[in-house]
């Protein structure tokens, strides 16, 4: 099949491969080492999460969580911080999922195989591999600048739902394509046009799935911190961002900016931002974990 | 009523289509404004100063290949990590882990791609780094060997999802004759599976390394930001810094159409570049595999 090419010598030697003596013992051997190999991979991000529970807990306090910080950010809480993640994911909600759902209802449900359905394709691979940097760049040049929008939620929740949109697509339409044909002979058999199809039968179907995709896509745009440097990101506000068109604090960016900018910045808040952003990546992952799973189980097709 | 019904559904059906088109126009978008901002610097900096070996643009130096060197050796660093790392995990998880064990290391490698990568900077700055600096009693403990490690890290995941899908996809039938022949399951592994899923495992390194060269704040972060031009293998226990980095720590000092911001988009371009590269490339061998799969089994 493969190798054709080979000489009548190295194919008895390769005939003879399975039964050199110490077959077993090369087994032994190289099973030995890629389990060594799944440790080495897999025990530092257990240590990784472990250790930031430890020496952040201490730091959460109903007051850190809930106030503003105090001396140049050395002291108090990280109440901003938290409130303006929350506005990046409402904001990357309310563009990027009605928007990557349909995009994934296209590609599973109208699209045929044509040289445009590729193109679309080929461009969601390519915006999941544009660096998130480029995003930054591509919102300071498109949202901040071009639209005006200045730095502010509303231009950061933009771009980072450009950066989400591929996550989201890709997952809901592998969940689409997961429910079985006949259900969508059925429906139409029984007069219901496409869409009635698609929005009754085929999305509930697949709710699960869409659901933990998009999950998965907010807990990107809530890691990030290079598309929001430019376009959204304030270093310190004393106060909520009141309207869309404010720059907003964010836990990602403000980790980055306490534990490189300010000087004399006490470990034990730098440990406890890390906690509250791992907390809300971890929270999101296990959700989506649970949903899958739990759909998967209950699946009877 | 039947009426509205049709118009409604053609309303939904025109929608959901120009949603779909959306994923081109973005990335169109995209390009179109990184030329927009980047171009030109080609006019404002000559192109032999571009691509000249000093970064100090408070002088009005612009050259650019530190920065890509910087960059190559942060990522060839790290995917010398993460390919055995990467590689050798996918193949436990789908040759040789049980299944409760599988069930177990799929979310926790899936995990450490969802860690934002400003935490492993973090920790890179608090432990990764003091320990390198005594461990391997450097000047300093930021270097572009302590981005790779880290991006290393990064790219790990990736490089173990696509992998291990390329390796699922391989018949049972491909193994189950290598066993009938008396072939070890390590044999196996090493002379027919890991061999079948050839083109997969590209393409997970490939994706590997598009991941790891456009990572930001975990480089930025860790590796010292000193522009200097690598030229030995000693760069790679000093300071380095990448393009990806260059552009997030300077962009926010610079003045909007200086010469100095249109460079920055101009690196953009190049980091465009690259990543579409990769991934046309990677998702060529993705399609030509999926056809020869197609044309064997019809």
């Amino acid at each position: 099949m493969r190798r054709e090419n080979l000489a009548p010598t190295q194919i008895t030697d390769i005939m003879k491969r399975p039964f050199s003596p110490n077959r077993r013992f090369v087994e032994r051997i190289g099973f030995a080492g890629l389990t060594a190999t799944a440790l080495v991979t897999t025990l530092p991000i257990v240590g990784t999460i472990v250790y930031i529970l430890i020496q952040g807990a201490p730091a959460i306090s109903l007051e850190f969580l809930t106030s503003f910080p105090r001396d140049g950010m050395r002291a108090g809480g990280i109440l901003p911080a938290i409130i303006g993640t929350l506005y990046l994911a409402l904001g990357v909600s309310i563009f990027a999922v009605p928007l990557g759902i349909a995009a994934a209802i296209y590609l599973a449900e109208y699209a045929s195989d044509t040289p445009l359905t590729r193109t679309i394709r080929i461009a969601i691979i390519n915006l999941a591999g544009i660096p998130s940097v480029v995003y930054g760049l591509f919102g300071l040049g498109l949202f901040v600048l071009f639209l005006n929008f200045g730095t502010s939620i509303l231009a950061a929740s933009l771009t980072l739902s450009i950066m989400t949109l591929p996550v989201i697509i890709s997952t809901a339409e592998e969940a689409l394509r997961t429910v079985p044909q006949s259900f969508r002979t059925v429906s139409a058999s029984l007069g219901a046009t496409r869409w009635q199809t698609i929005r009754r039968i085929v999305l509930k179907e697949a709710l699960p799935g869409i659901l933990t995709g998009v999950i998965l896509g907010l807990e990107r745009a809530v890691g990030e911190t290079a598309p929001i440097l430019f376009t959204g990101a304030a270093f310190f506000l004393p106060r909520l961002p009141n309207s869309p068109f404010d720059a907003t604090m964010a836990l990602p960016y403000h980790l980055f900016v306490i534990s490189t900018q300010v000087p004399n910045m006490p470990v034990q808040i730098q440990y406890g931002v890390a906690l509250t952003l791992l907390a809300f990546v971890l929270t999101m992952n296990l959700v989506a974990t649970v949903i899958r799973s739990r759909a998967r189980a209950k699946r009877q097709w | 009523m039947e009426k509205s019904l049709t118009w409604r559904e053609f309303i939904v059906t025109r929608a959901i289509q120009a949603s779909g088109y959306s994923a081109i126009v973005f990335v169109a978008l995209i390009f179109f404004f990184l030329l927009r901002e980047g171009a030109p610097a080609l006019t404002d900096v000559k192109l032999s100063a571009l691509f000249s070996a000093r970064w100090y643009p408070i002088e009005d130096y612009f050259g650019v290949l530190p920065l890509i060197t910087g960059s190559l050796v942060v990522t060839i660093g790290a995917m010398l990590i993460a390919f055995p790392l990467g590689i050798g995990t996918a193949v436990y998880i789908s040759e040789i882990a049980p299944r409760w064990i599988r069930e177990i290391l799929k979310p926790l490698v899936e995990l450490l791609g969802g860690l934002p990568s400003v935490v492993l900077g973090f920790l890179g700055i608090l432990l990764v780094s003091p320990f390198l600096r005594v461990f391997l009693d450097l000047p300093t403990g930021l270097t572009a060997f302590t981005g790779s490690l880290l991006l290393g890290g990064i790219a790990v995941p990736t490089i173990v999802s696509v992998a291990e899908d390329a390796l699922d996809a391989v018949p049972r039938s491909y193994r189950e004759g290598a066993w009938a022949l008396g072939a070890t399951r390590w044999q196996t592994i090493w002379y027919v599976t890991l061999p079948a899923a050839k083109s997969g495992v590209l393409t997970a390194v490939m994706l590997g390394v598009g991941r790891a060269i456009g990572e930001t704040m975990t480089v930025m972060m860790v590796t010292g930001n000193a522009p200097v031009l690598a030229t030995a293998l000693g760069s790679w226990f000093a300071p380095a810094r990448t393009m990806t980095a260059t552009i997030a720590a300077e962009m926010g000092e610079v003045a909007n159409g200086s010469a100095h911001y249109h460079v920055l988009f101009f690196i953009g371009i190049v980091l465009f570049l690259i990543s579409l590269g990769v991934n046309v490339a990677a998702s060529s061998v993705v399609f030509r595999t999926k056809k020869r799969a197609e044309r064997i089994l019809s």
